[in-house]
């Protein structure tokens, strides 16, 4: 089946079976290796990618239900150099082996957004006020994420300086 | 994966009439379906995506809100309208799943979502919802996730999702829309069926038939509480969950309706609870008796047996703090 979206800004149009998911044809048709495949099964958050300017898990997406959509990547989180966020991870150490880091990174970016939206999170205490980036917070944002390194405390600092936000509760 | 083939249905009637075939089953955000089509535990003949029907919309009809089926669970969580009015519904939400399968799930699916019985996934195994007639591996088998209460001699798998536990709790209503065009209204509580045996059979829904919205009243109580217990503090199932929507006036519980997850085959709902609570001063040992009756037909199995214990105080504590 043909297949037309945009990655990273680029139009790109493919034919595939109906069963290849939009991780796979990521990697595997577009040669686009940085998102990566922990579990498959949407349990780790290594193939977050950003569609739409959301965070989705892209092993548990068709590549066909994205039709039109915009797909970014870790590929194009960086522009002329790396982003602020990436340069954040270089700087606190946000990782050890890497394997997670492309899905810390796509699902970071789209979280920031989301706090910036003032979406609350299952730790917000007042679901009405706006939403504060405290390391409770932060914890449970990106819960969706695991660290096989537990890299976490070096993730959560580059992700709060990457946010220029300064934790208000600490530990 | 086994082969299939998909198609992205162009409105409503042609969605209903394309699932009618053998088969066939609709994809949403695909997160429950994909998963299990990758281990190979369904094997639709074909994929009618139906994510472009428009069904994203959230809309005020009155007091009322209208929920489409397609609209994703975070932008539900998220909605001004429901944090305010129906707190309990976004508790629900934002205690499930994670951020990127929340952008992903939707209204529809999350009702519809299947077992997490690690049986049912596993295709080397006996297991009645997957294959009946086979039996059940929880029975004697390794049990956790699984239910204690509406269960049966033939399956004991759980509902595990979250949201539906809120939506029972709020009295919604779910519209379907069947091949024929025709619309009917159901009550939540009336769309699921108890395994008896026949636990391959969960819902009231026949083939073609598409959930199109869920219809919100307006809540019967201003005290909302969504309390969950699970093995870590994020992205995990509920061991049990309570929701809880009360309205007191003059020191007595004026209006009261509980909804229970992690304990029943289908998101629990118990009226002599709320029966017994109604009209009441809140304390200790009317709250006992209230756990005591929400337990009285528990058949646990020896994995689930903290599981009576564990709702009881979990049902406690909730009732300590709504009420207080
Ligand atoms: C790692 C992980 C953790 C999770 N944790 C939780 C949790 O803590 N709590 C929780 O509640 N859930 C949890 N979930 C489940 C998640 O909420 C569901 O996968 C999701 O809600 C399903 O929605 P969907 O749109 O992706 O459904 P799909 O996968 O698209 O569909 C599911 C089923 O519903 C049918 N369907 C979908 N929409 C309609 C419709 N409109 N009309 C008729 N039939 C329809 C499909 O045919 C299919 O049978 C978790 C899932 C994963 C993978
Ligand atoms: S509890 Fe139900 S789903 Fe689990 S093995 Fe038994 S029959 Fe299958
Ligand atoms: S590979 Fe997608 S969540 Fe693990
Ligand atoms: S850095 Fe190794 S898994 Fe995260």
């Amino acid at each position: 089946m043909k297949l037309s979206f945009s990655v990273n800004g680029t139009p790109r149009t493919l034919d595939l079976d109906p069963r290849v998911t939009l991780l796979d044809a990521l990697r595997e048709h577009l040669q686009l290796t940085g998102s990566k495949k922990g579990c498959d099964h949407g349990q780790c958050g290594a193939c977050t990618v950003i569609v739409g300017g959301r965070r989705i898990n892209a092993c548990l997406s068709l590549a066909m239900m994205h039709e039109g959509d915009e797909i970014t990547t870790v590929e194009g989180l960086s522009g002329e150099g790396l982003s602020v966020l990436q340069q954040a991870f270089i700087e606190h150490d946000g990782f050890q082996c890497g394997y997670c880091t492309p899905g810390q990174l796509c699902s970071a970016q789209a979280m920031l957004d989301e706090v910036a939206e003032g979406w609350p999170s299952h730790v917000t205490e007042d679901l009405n006020a706006p939403a504060q980036l405290t390391q409770a917070e932060l914890a449970e944002r990106m819960s969706g994420n695991l660290c096989r390194c537990s890299c976490y405390p070096g993730i959560n600092a580059a992700i709060l300086q990457a946010a220029g936000t300064k934790a208000a509760d600490p530990a | 994966m086994r082969p299939f083939d998909y198609s992205r249905a162009a409105d409503a009637d042609t969605a209903c009439t394309a699932a009618c075939a053998p088969d066939a089953a609709f994809i949403a955000g695909g997160t429950n379906l994909i998963d299990l089509m990758k281990l190979e535990v369904l094997a639709p003949s074909a994929l009618i995506d139906i994510g472009h029907l428009g069904l994203d919309q959230i809309e005020e009809q009155g007091d009322d809100l209208r929920i489409g089926a397609t609209l994703t669970n975070a932008e539900l969580a998220a909605d001004h309208r429901v944090r305010r009015r129906w707190p309990v519904l976004s508790r629900a939400l934002l205690a499930g799943a994670s951020g990127q399968l929340r952008n992903k799930a939707t209204t529809g699916g999350n009702l519809l979502q299947r077992t997490r019985c690690p049986y049912f996934y596993d295709t080397d195994t006996a297991c009645n919802k997957r294959n009946p007639g086979t039996g059940c591996s929880a029975i004697g088998g390794e049990q956790r996730n699984h239910a204690i209460l509406g269960t049966s001699e033939d399956c004991i798998a759980l509902h595990a999702s979250d949201m539906a536990v809120a939506l029972r709790a709020l009295d919604a209503k779910v519209e379907v829309r069947t091949a024929g065009g025709s619309q009917r209204r159901i009550d939540l509580a009336d769309l699921y069926r108890l395994p008896g045996d026949t636990p391959h059979i969960e819902t009231c829904l026949a083939p073609g038939d598409l959930i199109t919205a869920v219809h919100l009243p307006a809540a019967r109580g201003d005290r909302q509480q969504y309390r969950k217990v699970r093995d870590r503090a994020s992205y995990a199932f509920a061991l049990v969950s309570v929701a809880a929507v009360v309205g007191m006036k003059n020191g007595r519980i004026d209006h009261i309706a509980l909804a229970f997850g992690g304990l029943g085959t289908l998101p629990w709902r118990d009226p002599d609870i709320e029966a017994l609570l109604t009209g009441e001063v809140p304390r200790t040992a009317l709250f006992e008796r209230a756990a005591d009756t929400l337990m009285r037909d528990a058949e646990p199995q020896d994995g689930t047996a903290f599981k009576v214990a564990l709702g009881k105080r979990v049902l406690k504590a909730v009732l300590t703090e709504v009420t207080a």
